[in-house]
């Protein structure tokens, strides 16, 4: 990608972020309710996207040299210690520091 | 009135703000082991300022240029975003000109904490939630231009690095995960993009995934809605 590229995605990326922030209040305004279904979304989406969000991570483990190997051992680990101490620094640090030892050494 | 809102507004910030450094260092290093100069995480941090957003950024950047592509997805990650919107349309009223500001930095910490916190009675509202978003935001830009700078001094293999996204949002969803009491929306998510993958791989299965998301959940909906009869008890 050139620079002026890279400022395009950067800014379609800002752009698109706002238009999510700044909708609901250009389209009701003062006291409208919105649409069920709308409503509805918004209870359901926002579990739905992380689902999408983990796939988009791991898309490319499993057409990998180790099939996903690492990336499945890294995940035990960071569920493992979630279900353990409930503490989000501590699993995502441990998981990441785990998958990187594992596709620096093993899994080369 | 400031300084009572600031000081009511900081100790609400502080777990956010040991988070927001960690995870915005990290997103920093990320970005300048991946070659990038520090004002690339230091500028998108500022602007785009979601972060979720910001780390499939990096991916953006390092592959094919495709503009729409990028918009479609950000809608997508972000659409989270209009329903945090709708929830706060009323507590956000009668904030004057600092809404805008508001609406700006709203990222899911500040939405959390702005929509289940009341600051006591002799704190200005409007104020109190100006300074938890402006906190925040400093936390995650200041995290990721020092991430990004530690990236020119330290030097370690950093292959594998990537994880943390990873890594984020498996912790989101098992955050998510037993939150609720209905997991079908999160296996919704996890099956239709799943099945989307193998069918187109992965550089194309983004939007379709995201289309039979939405059409899943409409059935979904329609199923329970005739279930309980048709608009009764709404």
């Amino acid at each position: 990608m050139t620079l002026w590229q890279q400022i395009v995605t950067i800014l379609v990326v800002v752009l698109g972020t706002m238009l999510t922030r700044f909708l609901p209040f250009i389209v009701f305004p003062e006291g409208k309710t919105p649409p069920r279904f709308i409503a509805y979304l918004g209870t359901v989406l926002p579990h739905a996207v992380i689902g999408l969000l983990v796939v988009y991570c791991l898309k490319d483990a499993p057409f990998s040299a180790w099939h996903g190997l690492p990336e499945l051992i890294a995940m035990a680990a960071v569920f493992a210690l979630h279900k353990w101490k409930h503490n989000t620094l501590l699993s995502i640090g441990a998981g990441t520091a785990v998958y990187m030892a594992l596709v620096q050494t093993w899994f080369r | 009135m400031k300084k009572k809102a600031f000081k009511a507004a900081l100790p609400h910030t502080l777990p956010i703000c040991v988070g927001f450094l960690f995870l915005g260092m990290s997103y920093g290093f990320l970005m300048r082991s991946k070659g990038f100069s520090f004002v690339y995480p230091m500028l998108m941090s500022l602007f785009i300022f979601a972060g979720s957003m910001e780390f499939v950024t990096v991916n953006l950047l390092l592959s094919a240029y495709n503009p729409l592509y990028a918009f479609f997805l950000t809608l997508m990650v972000n659409a989270r975003h209009l329903f945090y919107g709708i929830s706060m349309l009323s507590t956000y009223r009668n904030v004057g000109i600092k809404k805008l500001y508001l609406i700006y930095g709203m990222c899911d910490e500040t939405f959390a904490v702005n929509c289940s916190v009341t600051p006591p009675e002799d704190v200005d509202r409007g104020w109190f939630m100006f300074f938890v978003t402006l906190l925040n935001q400093l936390y995650w830009v200041g995290g990721a231009t020092m991430g990004a700078l530690l990236g020119y001094v330290i030097h370690f293999d950093t292959t594998g690095i990537e994880f943390v996204m990873t890594a984020l949002f498996i912790v989101m969803f098992l955050g998510q995960w037993e939150e609720a009491k209905d997991h079908r929306p999160a296996l919704t998510g996890l099956g239709c993009s799943l099945v989307c993958l193998l069918l187109f791989g992965g550089e194309r299965f983004i939007l379709p995934a995201m289309a039979l998301i939405v059409v899943c959940l409409m059935l979904g909906q329609r199923r329970a809605e005739r279930r309980t009869g048709k608009g009764a008890g709404q």
